[in-house]
């Protein structure tokens, strides 16, 4: 018997969550997985493992040609260094106008108030210092040896389930918040640099466009006309040919040779056709809602 | 079948190009070098247009949502508007403007508004220690389970005297102060931070280690006083003691809030009541962290040079009178903190 599942409404696993600007202009801002967030956190545990060994063998270096007159000095350096560097990197980071550590910023996130407010510093403290729960504390419980009686490995157990559930927890809900997120009301969001990319129907003005007769332009709506926008940015020749092949068959329209003039030509002319009827109050959202 | 050239684009979305692309343009120059630099890398008249150009960009997206099917155009303005927004609202002050107002207010504030949590945790510690206290007198044996023998270093029940004494003057010859201090600084740093986030588990966790260090103080305490030395152990302790118990407690309050804010949320949502809580609390810990490097130089220095009971005495109860003017006398708010 298959269990009966409840029914998930259309896009609630996807990523975009409203965000809505002062000027209530919603940006839909995409947010960072699961995955990446743990890729980024690595990338910055193995820099300032990196820093710190080096840190470390550097200072050891120096102790050695200083003699121990020094010796003190640099165990206070490496004291403060090392504590600054594992509660500081993050907090200094995200603080900073990039709301990001280098680990992140590589990735292309950053760190966002999900008010929309600007980071405060109160926040960026409490969802850095919850790390040593959420990461330091189930790392400790590794270090551990279980006790030798059965009870002592229950106990661990049971103590390693509840730590465990501290540092799976962004994966237990929706919007990925680690509990630091969750106390400070922040959330990680991707940061896409894009270029403006060409317009397809105004390029082509200069050129004999093809005609297509209305039935033509009935077939589709705004889902396949930017299904078909994505086949010519992409510009793969295989897909060019099979989809003017499949529009050609579908209209019934013969063959000229000229796959990227025709789907050009037509995706200017389907779109002339969407934007006017749009403009008129009907926009038709795919291919199965009804043509005007 | 084809229709001659013509002048005329074909769609609106073509023409909203034309006239409000270099806008766009101009914006996302000036918003790549925010993000490359700073915002101190603009000109003067880059800055005055930057808030414009990013409301007439916005509304362009608005426009293209509504109007235009170019979703490559869509996207683009939909990237552009955001790293616009994060530059303009989500980016935080200077850091010396940010750092002068945390000491100015956000500091304090915070720590004056866990008043109430400040008090239990006190209380805690309190009740815990003369807990401590009573269960070593009664039974000397009590206190090698509360105590580990590592931490103890020799001073317990069965110690003499002069052992005792020698642990509060001797100073620690073969550490130098100031790596004595670094140490004390970064490991206590650390246990707070620890006890605060450990607030999580709706406080328990919190309260827990709370109650072990007012044990572990009692026994202390109980262990001196049986030998007399207790006016001696009460200069060692307090020069320092007063401000890392007090910024303990404020660390364990600060927990304490945020397992409070989680378990009764009151009319608020539980998560907007845990953001109000954690970001109030982080101000505060970081204020803790603070005090703890204060601690961390009387202790490492100030009590290791200073072997005078009533110096120690004068320099501890000065500094906490410090701390508390400093978080609860009643000041001028601008606004809230």
């Amino acid at each position: 018997m298959a269990w009966p599942r409840r029914p998930r409404p259309p896009g609630a696993r996807s990523m975009r969550r409203q965000f809505v600007t002062p000027e209530g202009v919603d940006l839909r801002l995409e947010l960072a997985g699961a995955g990446e967030r743990a890729t980024a956190f690595l990338i910055d545990a193995v820099i300032m493992l990196v820093i710190l060994v080096a840190a470390t063998i550097a200072i050891a270096y120096l102790a050695d040609a200083a003699g121990s007159s020094a010796l003190s000095a640099l165990t206070v350096i490496w004291l403060l260094g090392s504590f600054v560097l594992r509660n500081g990197w993050f907090i200094l980071f995200e603080l900073s106008g990039r709301g990001a550590t280098p680990g992140k910023r590589l990735l292309g996130l950053r760190v966002v108030a999900r008010d929309g407010a600007r980071l405060t510093g109160g926040a960026v403290t409490v969802r850095n210092a919850m790390r040593e729960l959420e990461l330091f504390l189930p790392l400790s419980f590794l270090a551990i040896d279980a006790g030798e009686s059965r009870l002592d490995a229950l106990i661990y157990i049971l103590a390693f389930c509840w730590v465990a559930l501290f540092l799976f927890f962004p994966l237990f809900n929706r919007d990925r918040l680690r509990i630091g997120d969750l106390l400070a009301g922040t959330w990680v969001v991707h940061t896409v640099r894009g270029t403006l990319a060409d317009d397809l129907v105004g390029a082509a003005t200069t050129r004999q466009r093809r005609i297509f007769p209305a039935a033509a332009l009935d077939l589709y709506g705004v889902y396949e006309l930017q299904t078909l926008e994505d086949v010519l940015r992409r510009g793969s020749d295989e897909a060019i040919v099979t989809v003017a092949a499949s529009i050609r068959h579908k209209a019934g329209l013969p063959d000229d040779g000229d796959d990227w003039g025709f789907l050009s030509d037509y995706y200017a002319a389907l779109c002339a056709r969407l934007e006017r009827d749009s403009m008129l109050g009907h926009r038709r959202e795919n291919k199965f809602a009804a043509a005007r | 079948m084809t229709a001659p050239p013509t002048a005329a684009p074909m769609v609106n979305a073509t023409r909203f190009r034309a006239a409000h692309q270099a806008t766009w343009e101009r914006l996302e120059a000036i918003v790549t070098r925010i993000e490359k630099r700073s915002v101190r890398a603009l000109g003067e008249d880059d800055l005055l247009a930057l808030p414009i150009l990013y409301r007439t960009t916005l509304s362009s997206l608005s426009v293209v949502r509504e109007t235009s099917l170019d979703r490559a155009l869509q996207t683009y303005l939909e990237q552009l508007c955001t790293r616009a927004y994060f530059q303009i609202y989500g980016a935080p002050g200077t850091a010396w403007r940010q750092l002068a107002h945390f000491f100015a207010t956000g500091w304090p504030n915070a720590i004056a508004s866990l008043w109430r949590e400040t008090l239990v945790a006190a209380a805690l510690g309190i009740v815990s220690a003369v807990l401590g206290y009573y269960l070593v007198r009664h039974d000397p044996s009590w206190f090698y389970s509360i105590i580990p023998p590592e931490l103890a270093e020799g001073r317990d029940p069965s110690a003499s005297a002069k052992v005792l004494k020698g642990v509060l003057y001797g100073g620690h010859d073969s550490d130098p102060l100031t790596t004595f201090a670094a140490y004390l600084f970064t490991h206590n740093a650390q246990v707070a931070l620890f006890a605060f986030a450990l607030g999580f588990a709706f406080g328990v966790p919190t309260a827990m280690l709370l109650v072990f260090n007012g044990l572990t103080l009692g026994a202390l305490v109980e262990i001196y006083v049986s030998k007399g030395l207790g006016a001696m152990l009460g200069g060692w302790l307090i020069i320092h003691g007063s401000t890392e118990l007090f910024a303990i407690t404020l660390a364990g309050a600060a927990g304490f809030r945020i397992g409070l804010a989680i378990g009764f949320p009151g009319r608020a949502s539980r998560l907007e009541s845990a953001i109000v809580a954690g970001r109030t609390s982080g101000t505060a810990m970081a204020g803790v962290v603070l005090m703890l490097l204060v601690a961390g130089l009387l202790e490492g220095i100030g009590r290791q040079t200073i072997e005078l009971d009533w110096q120690r005495y004068a320099i501890g109860t000065a500094v906490f009178a410090g701390w508390l003017a400093y978080y609860y006398l009643p000041r001028k708010r601008h606004g809230l903190a």
